[in-house]
């Protein structure tokens, strides 16, 4: 599955569009993490538990466009998007969008 | 008393601690970003030559930078005030730097990158309590060239 965000496939023909592909996932982390968190608000700097549970469910709402994707038989992925919105205490939603498209 | 004492210590950690932390992080996004000027991140929509291309795909970057207790302090002071918040300007263009510097190490050895965006995001823990964090997300399409 090819995926990229710009609005064309260089050196490539779109031969179908299959409209709006889209996944997304939503994440908290234990209160482990939260506690390590707010210790790491006295002393400021990067906080290494958030970036990962970020990057987890990002790979995850990907993993589920591609299966979207694939269930309509795109081989290719246009135009990606990405929005992040905290809807629940500690917990955030990544949202991952694009046009599937077959192409040759 | 002993609540102010309990401040007080807060506030110099924060101080030492995140001054710190902030030093040591402008340093090594210096370094990454000098160690990575071969490879521009453009916001073009198109890449600067579409022959020789021989693969391109999505790559991102992210990070989630806190700011540190004194900071917060300056900042809630100069929310009485009015003026600019260069605490939290400084914790927002680390993140943002940092973002970008993971994005290229996802990269590896393509030419370019294009049609970059960049989403930052707060987080926030409760309604009540905000953990003062920022998450910075940076993508975009990175284009690797045909060796010759």
């Amino acid at each position: 599955m090819l995926i990229t965000n710009i609005e064309y496939l260089p050196g490539k023909e779109i031969k179908e569009h299959y409209g709006v592909v889209s996944g997304s996932s939503v994440r908290a982390k234990h209160v482990g993490r939260d506690i390590a968190a707010s210790f790491k608000n006295i002393f400021g700097g990067e906080l290494k538990g958030y970036t990962e549970l970020l990057s987890e469910s990002r790979d995850e709402a990907m993993g589920r466009m591609v299966a979207q994707a694939e269930s309509l038989g795109a081989n290719a992925i246009l135009n990606v998007r990405f929005s992040t919105s905290s809807v629940a205490a500690g917990a955030a939603e990544l949202y991952v969008y694009g046009t599937a498209v077959k192409a040759e | 008393m002993e609540q102010l004492i309990l401040f007080a210590v807060l506030v110099l950690l924060g101080y030492f601690f995140g001054r710190n932390a902030e030093r040591k992080h402008l340093q090594s996004i210096r370094e990454r970003e000098e160690a990575f000027r071969h490879l521009p991140a453009i916001m073009l929509k198109r890449p600067l030559d579409e022959h020789m291309i021989a693969e391109y795909r999505l790559v991102n970057g992210s990070a989630v930078i806190a700011i540190d207790y004194f900071k917060r302090l300056v900042a809630s002071l100069v929310n009485l005030f009015g003026g600019s918040m260069i605490s939290y300007e400084s914790l927002v263009d680390r993140a943002r730097r940092e973002a970008i510097l993971r994005m290229k190490e996802d990269a590896g050895d393509a030419s370019e990158i294009i049609n970059i965006r960049i989403e930052t995001s707060a987080i926030s823990k409760s309604a009540q309590q905000s953990v003062g964090a920022v998450e910075v997300l940076a993508y975009g399409t990175a284009i690797y060239r045909k060796q010759v």
